[in-house]
C-alpha cells in the first residue's frame, strides 16, 4: 500500500513536467504550419526542443537531484562536442550556392 | 601505521552506483551519435535545393503527434516503475513496467506503419519521387536508429520486469533502465522537429 501511494505521488509530482513537454510538442507542430523562413523555423524548433530535452534530463532523468559534479562532468562536455559540430554549416551553405573553395 | 584498504578507498565523487554512472556515460556517447546523425542530416538538407517536404498532416504529422504522446506517457509510467521498485512494491513495479512496454510497442508499431506508408509512396534509401535522393537515407537512418533504441528498450524492460519480479534484479537495475528509456524519449523530442516538422507539406 505504501508503494502504491508513493507511485501515485511520483506521477503527480511529474505531471506538470509531462504537460509542459506535451505543450512544447503541440507548440512545435503549430509553429511548423506558420509562415517562417526555414532558418527561423529551425532556430525556434531547436530552441523548443532544447527546452523539452533539458526538462526531461533534469526531472525525468533526475539529474537535478544528483550531485552537481555529475552535471558538470556530463553536460558541458556534451554541449561542447555538439557545438563543435556546427562548423559544418558554412560548407553546407557553400554547396547550396555551388561556390568553389577559395584558392 | 598501516591503514586498512577500506579506509584508503575514496567514495564516488558522484555518489551514484557505478552501474548508473556507466549508463550516464553511454547516454552521453549515444547523444553525441544522434547529434552527429542530425547534424549530417542538417548538412545535406541545407546543401540541397530540392529537399523533399512530403509530410502531410494526415497521416504523417497526426501519426507523429500520437507517437509523441505515447512516448512521453511511457516516460511517466517508467517514473512510476522506478519509484515503485525503490519502495519494494513488486506488483506495482511490474504493472508500470508492462504499461511502459505496451506504450513502447505501440510507438514502434506506429513508426513501422509510417515507414511502410513512405515505402508505398516510393521512398527508398537512395531514391524518392520528389527530390534529393538522400532524403530516404537520412530519414531511415535517423528514425531507424531511434526505432532500434525503442525496440531494444522494450526488450530490456521485459527482461528487467521478469528479473525484478523473481528477485534476481534490484531497484537499481530498474532505475538504470529507466534512464535509458527517458533518453529514448529525449531523442524523439529532437527527431520530430528536425526530421518531420521541417519537411511538412504545406
Amino acid at each position: 500500500m505504501a508503494g502504491s501511494a508513493a507511485s501515485k505521488n511520483v506521477i503527480a509530482k511529474y505531471l506538470p513536467v509531462y504537460f509542459v513537454l506535451l505543450g512544447i510538442a503541440a507548440l512545435e507542430i503549430f509553429l511548423a504550419y506558420q509562415h517562417f523562413s526555414i532558418g527561423s523555423l529551425l532556430a525556434i524548433l531547436l530552441a523548443l526542443a532544447v527546452c523539452g530535452g533539458a526538462l526531461a534530463v533534469m526531472y525525468f532523468m533526475h539529474l537535478a537531484e544528483e550531485r552537481r559534479s555529475l552535471f558538470l562532468t556530463l553536460i558541458p562536455a556534451t554541449i561542447f562536442v555538439l557545438l563543435m559540430m556546427n562548423m559544418i554549416w558554412s560548407d553546407s551553405f557553400r554547396l547550396l550556392h555551388m561556390k568553389p573553395f577559395p584558392h | 601505521m598501516h591503514s586498512h584498504g577500506g579506509e584508503l578507498a575514496e567514495g564516488s565523487p558522484y555518489r551514484i552506483p557505478s552501474r548508473k554512472l556507466t549508463m550516464w556515460l553511454f547516454i552521453i556517447s549515444d547523444a553525441i551519435t544522434f547529434g552527429a546523425l542530425l547534424f549530417g542530416y542538417g548538412y545535406l538538407r541545407t546543401a540541397s535545393s530540392d529537399w523533399p517536404t512530403p509530410f502531410k498532416f494526415n497521416p504523417s504529422i497526426l501519426n507523429v503527434m500520437i507517437m509523441t504522446v505515447v512516448l512521453i506517457t511511457s516516460s511517466l509510467t517508467m517514473l512510476g516503475a522506478v519509484d515503485s521498485a525503490k519502495v519494494g512494491n513488486k506488483a506495482k513495479t511490474r504493472r508500470f513496467l508492462w504499461s511502459t512496454i505496451l506504450l513502447g510497442t505501440i510507438f514502434a508499431g506506429l513508426h513501422i506503419r509510417e515507414w511502410f506508408g513512405l515505402i508505398d509512396e516510393g521512398v527508398r534509401l537512395f531514391q524518392n519521387p520528389w527530390g534529393s535522393p538522400l532524403f530516404g537515407a537520412t530519414f531511415f537512418a535517423i528514425t531507424g536508429l531511434h526505432l532500434l533504441h525503442v525496440i531494444s528498450g522494450v526488450v530490456a524492460l521485459a527482461v528487467i520486469s521478469r528479473g525484478f519480479s523473481r528477485g534476481w534484479l534490484t531497484p537499481g537495475h530498474v532505475e538504470t533502465t529507466g534512464l535509458y528509456w527517458h533518453f529514448v524519449d529525449l531523442v524523439w523530442m529532437f527527431v520530430v522537429p528536425l526530421v518531420y516538422l521541417l519537411n511538412i507539406s504545406k
